[in-house]
């Protein structure tokens, strides 16, 4: 654990940047030992702009969004490390503090809108709600600002819909209340947890517009959790990819999806099939299952899914962890793994496998 | 296995084959109740309004389509776990759209189905053997002391250890159970397997591995598929054959070709420009894309008319008056549009207009004289409507 606890020396420590997560640990005690649901993450985000967080459902993706939300407090789970939001970390504010910033300074967009919405209270009062508690205003005043708020994310005839209960909505028109509720009190970081994923590709486009709209009007910085690269490669200016509660490989978003430089990105990159690929040829799945986040292996995590632990020799993949180091393409893109010589690699065997129209130039 | 079965089973279309399921002017429409003690009908909600398809031997047809416009609802029938409101469904020449329960007994070991949420399609308080072995001991497939035999069979065809066979359902991983599923969709060797979103629920990793475990055994055992997902990229690389749906009707047909690099339909070309590319990380920025408004009209009351116009870039006045038939344009192409081309190169007049006997407003002339519309049917017609000349084609 000590010799993990260590500040990854590759990520940049900006200081400036608006919103800095160092090193935050998320870890749970069950009855079989302890869950390392995030160990050790590193990033940084500037207002205006946003990161896209990819990985597979218990990679850590969902627990790391909502400690900096602070929705850990008051569960068993313990957290260090540092969340900076302009400056304030996160993790050292009371309770009381922390309440006051949710949804002012923070605010979330879950995943399922039917089951984050309440049932049994209309749209308009759970959005009303919202704003009321971080501003001191009437109640007339607070209807007209969710009225205003659910016109601007394009609900029609909003002064009618905002008495209708979330039953009442379609599911895209759920996650676009979602939203209202969310910015409402123009708030500075929005994090969207699989915003699209329970929705039709049409209204997916539509969601997307919109975030990138509201985005641009309030200049919020957005972290978009996803496991749809398609999203990622149209919305994220930063990629992080996220394996067994750890940062896999971590940069600005055109790098990590043109030249990836760790196995587990690759695997992501060729299992799913995309609009122009040859249907002849066979899906390459990642083989085997995530790993358990109880008592992980010293080595690295994606070593028994890895294809290409013979290139690093030895069993330095089983024995140790990798370091977030430097890729060979330069920038800031950092990666998560022992070979070497990774852009060749991705070159030679995986670009012909995913994209073969690219080889030639 | 011989060679044959391989190439008939391969991803292409084949030239053609048997036809395994044929599917008619399919309808559904449920009774919506009015309050009180009487609880009179008071409208109908219709699923699914008037589709018509065919499946081949050993290959596949996607449906795909957004939520709610029917596709669940068509599997569910073609499996007859709903009885159709009109319409045939004959399942290799035998209509089976009205079979009782005690009729459709023996049809059941022919239509299996894969249920998109595998942790709820899957009996908690049942070992996978009991699981998988239920259909055979229903069936009476194989004697009772051999019912182990196969399931362990089984559990190895679909890749999980056969040893687990006395594990229950919570034990396995996501990916697992959805083998579960499909291992039990296969003990009665099924001819025709309805996946409903089979891989939807998985993470993308093992979605791969659930869609090549299909391809394997669609080529091994020659199984047809119906194959239900609203993921364009996945059913364009799993489906030879795709038709698009839209409140209730099937708005668009065609091999693959024709619908992912031809679309004709504006509906499929927004449900196209619509998928996220991963691709788009090189150029940045977002793709343009055709921006569909509000949602999808509710089936109790579908707009008059095209189904799809409220939201329809080039609709016109004819969309309101006339529905338009689903037009054969191509040899394995068939498009319901007044106004079917390719993006940006929609005809200005109503191509469907003289074959239905209106003007271009939709109003019936009676100068023009309706002609048989090509393509109205559940399979392809050798003779087709000519876009380009206006004029019948054929091969």
């Amino acid at each position: 654990m000590t010799d993990l606890s260590k500040t990854p020396e590759a990520t940049p420590a900006k200081g400036g940047a608006f919103l800095s997560v160092r090193d935050l640990k998320v870890h749970f005690t069950t009855s079989d030992g302890i869950v390392k649901a995030t160990d050790g993450l590193s990033f940084d985000l500037e207002r205006g702009k946003t990161l896209g967080i990819v990985g597979e459902s218990g990679s850590g993706k969902s627990v790391s969004s909502s400690a900096i939300m602070g929705l850990h407090r008051g569960t068993n789970a313990m957290l260090s490390g540092e969340i900076l939001l302009d400056g304030v970390d996160l993790l050292k504010v009371s309770n009381e503090d922390m309440r006051k910033r949710r949804g002012r300074d923070v605010a979330m967009i879950f995943q399922d809108p039917l089951s984050a919405m309440h049932p049994y209270y209309t749209v308009g009062n759970q959005i009303m709600e919202a704003y009321q508690v971080h501003n001191d205003v009437t109640k007339r005043e607070a209807r007209k600002r969710a009225i205003e708020m659910l016109d601007r994310v394009g609900i029609p005839q909003p002064d009618r819909r905002v008495d209708d209960y979330p039953h009442q909505f379609s599911g895209g028109m759920r996650q676009r209340a979602m939203i209202a509720m969310g910015l409402i009190n123009n708030p500075s970081l929005l994090i969207a947890d699989e915003p699209t994923t329970a929705l039709d590709v049409t209204v997916q486009a539509q969601i997307l517009d919109l975030l990138q709209d509201l985005q641009r009007d309030f200049d919020a910085a957005i972290i978009i959790i996803t496991h749809d690269l398609g999203v990622v490669a149209e919305m994220a200016d930063d990629v992080l990819v996220m394996y067994a509660g750890r940062a896999v490989e971590y940069g600005p978003g055109k790098e990590i999806l043109t030249n990836p430089e760790m196995p587990y990105t690759w695997g992501l990159l060729s299992s799913v099939p995309d609009l122009t690929a040859s249907t002849e040829a066979k899906l390459i799945p990642i083989r085997g299952n995530p790993p358990s986040l109880l008592n992980p292996p010293p080595g690295c995590p994606f070593e028994p899914r890895c294809d290409h632990t013979a290139k690093v020799g030895g069993d330095l993949c089983r024995t140790t962890l990798p370091d977030l180091t430097p890729a060979n393409s330069g920038g800031s893109h950092v990666k998560r793994c022992h070979i070497k010589n990774a852009d060749e690699v991705y070159e030679a065997e995986i670009l012909p496998e995913i994209a073969p129209d690219l080889v030639e130039d | 296995m011989s060679d044959t079965t391989i190439a008939t089973a391969a991803s292409v279309a084949p030239a053609s084959t048997e036809t395994v399921l044929s599917v008619e002017n399919l309808k559904m429409h449920f009774p919506v109740k009015g309050s009180g003690i009487v609880r009179r009908t008071v409208g109908h909600v219709k699923a699914v309004d008037g589709v018509s398809f065919e499946v081949a031997k050993g290959t596949a047809l996607g449906l795909v389509g957004e939520s709610g416009c029917g596709k669940s609802t068509t599997g569910r029938m073609v499996t007859r776990l709903y009885k159709p409101t009109e319409g045939k469904i004959n399942f290799e020449g035998t209509d089976i759209a009205n079979y009782s329960g005690k009729q459709l007994h023996p049809m059941r070991r022919e239509i299996q189905m894969i249920f998109q949420d595998p942790s709820t399609s899957l009996n908690p308080r049942h070992t996978v053997g009991s699981i998988i072995g239920a259909p055979l001991r229903i069936h009476k497939m194989v004697p009772k002391d051999k019912v182990l035999d196969r399931v362990q069979e089984l559990l190895e065809i679909v890749g999980l250890n056969p040893e687990h066979y006395n594990r229950y359902p919570h034990e396995f991983s996501g990916g697992q159970r959805q083998r579960i599923g499909i291992a039990r969709a296969l003990t009665l060797q099924p001819k025709l397997l309805v996946a409903d979103e089979p891989v939807s629920a998985l993470d993308v990793s093992i979605q791969a591995q659930v869609i090549n475990l299909l391809q394997d055994l669609q080529k091994e055992f020659d199984i047809s598929f119906l194959f239900i997902a609203h993921d364009l990229a996945i059913v364009r690389h799993f489906c030879p054959e795709i038709a698009v749906m839209y409140l209730g009707k099937i708005v668009e047909i065609g091999d693959r070709e024709s619908i992912y690099e031809h679309a004709h339909h504006p509906y499929t070309q927004a449900l196209l420009s619509a998928v996220p590319d991963v691709k788009q990380a090189a150029i940045g920025g977002r793709r343009e894309r055709i921006r569909l408004e509000g949602d999808v009209p509710s089936p109790i009351n579908p707009p008059s008319g095209c189904h799809f116009r409220t939201r329809c870039a080039i609709a016109k006045d004819i969309c309101s008056v006339v529905e338009p038939p689903l037009l054969q344009i191509g040899k394995k192409h068939k498009v319901a549009c007044h106004f079917p081309g390719e993006i940006h190169q929609h005809p200005e007049k109503p191509v469907t207009a003289p074959l239905l006997g209106v003007d271009e407003f939709g109003a019936p002339d009676p100068g023009a004289s309706p002609a048989e519309v090509p393509g109205d049917g559940p399979g392809y017609a050798d003779t087709w409507y000519d876009l380009a000349n206006n004029s019948r084609g054929s091969a």
